[in-house]
């Protein structure tokens, strides 16, 4: 499996470290209620089929959200984190 | 003060094995460069890859919005940029001859050969996070933390040993 770094280029999975599921960037608001907050830190989807999730490349010390199947193992897109938060 | 005294941070190099050889290197001064967001450098920054010529040095493309500054004193970007000097925290050695490539291949999955020659790239060597900067065809330098010098001496002459032996069956 290899991942398009957004910073290096096309890099092999073994730079590569797994987070999990991306939605940990949308971090509720402070008063978002328990239900939220409940979501948010414990409950993921584990779909058969497109899922986003957090990698980090080690060597340029990037995280990238990493949109990819996992049916079909294929990288759809990549986005570095740092530019999404900005 | 304690006078301490420098020593070398590779004990087994200079080496040669087969058609592949690695020395251990003094890049002088070196000095990592961030530039906070937003800010203007007065000089040219490497994008992802880039090596740059910077005065007597070279300012080396090290990591997302990392730059290292080698071979030149480090310059003043009060406000500009975070400027830390990290000329012992770096073990550097020289890897040259026609089977750089070859040595490399059994360690790091970055393709070496496809390299552009004055360019740089941060990869891993084994488990060690490495920087490797092509000076020439079949000259690289790498970089890694001085602590895990003695790791990569090893690494690289087990695998000079390796493709020096494969090499002698043909």
């Amino acid at each position: 499996m290899r991942i398009p770094c957004p910073c290096c280029g096309s890099r092999d999975r073994r730079e590569f470290t797994y987070y999990g599921a991306s939605v940990f960037l949308d971090r509720p608001a402070e008063d978002a209620g328990l239900e939220a907050w409940d979501a948010y830190l414990h409950l993921r989807d584990n779909p058969a089929g497109v899922t986003r999730d957090l990698w980090y490349h080690d060597p340029c010390q990037s995280w990238i959200e990493v949109e990819r199947d996992t049916v079909t193992h294929a990288i759809l897109s990549t986005a570095p984190v740092a530019r999404r938060r900005a | 003060m304690v006078d301490l005294i420098a020593d070398k941070p590779f004990q087994g190099l200079p080496l040669s094995i087969g058609r592949a050889s690695v020395e251990g290197m003094d890049p002088g001064p070196v000095t990592a460069i961030q530039p906070f967001p937003g800010a203007t450098l007065p000089m040219p920054f490497p994008q992802a890859g880039q090596v740059l010529a910077q005065g007597g040095g070279r300012l080396v493309w090290a990591g997302r919005e990392t730059a290292f500054l080698m071979g030149e004193a480090a310059p003043d970007l009060a406000g500009l940029a975070g400027v830390t000097d990290q000329t012992d925290g770096w073990a550097w050695a020289r890897l040259s001859g026609p089977d750089m490539a070859a040595v490399l291949a059994r360690l790091c999955p970055l393709d070496l050969r496809a390299l552009p020659v004055g360019t740089s790239a941060r990869t891993m060597l084994t488990h060690l996070p490495a920087i490797v900067i092509r000076t020439a065809p079949e000259t690289l330098e790498i970089g890694v933390f001085r602590s895990m010098a003695g790791t990569l001496e090893h690494e690289l002459s087990a695998a000079m040993r390796a493709v020096a032996a494969r090499a002698s069956l043909r």
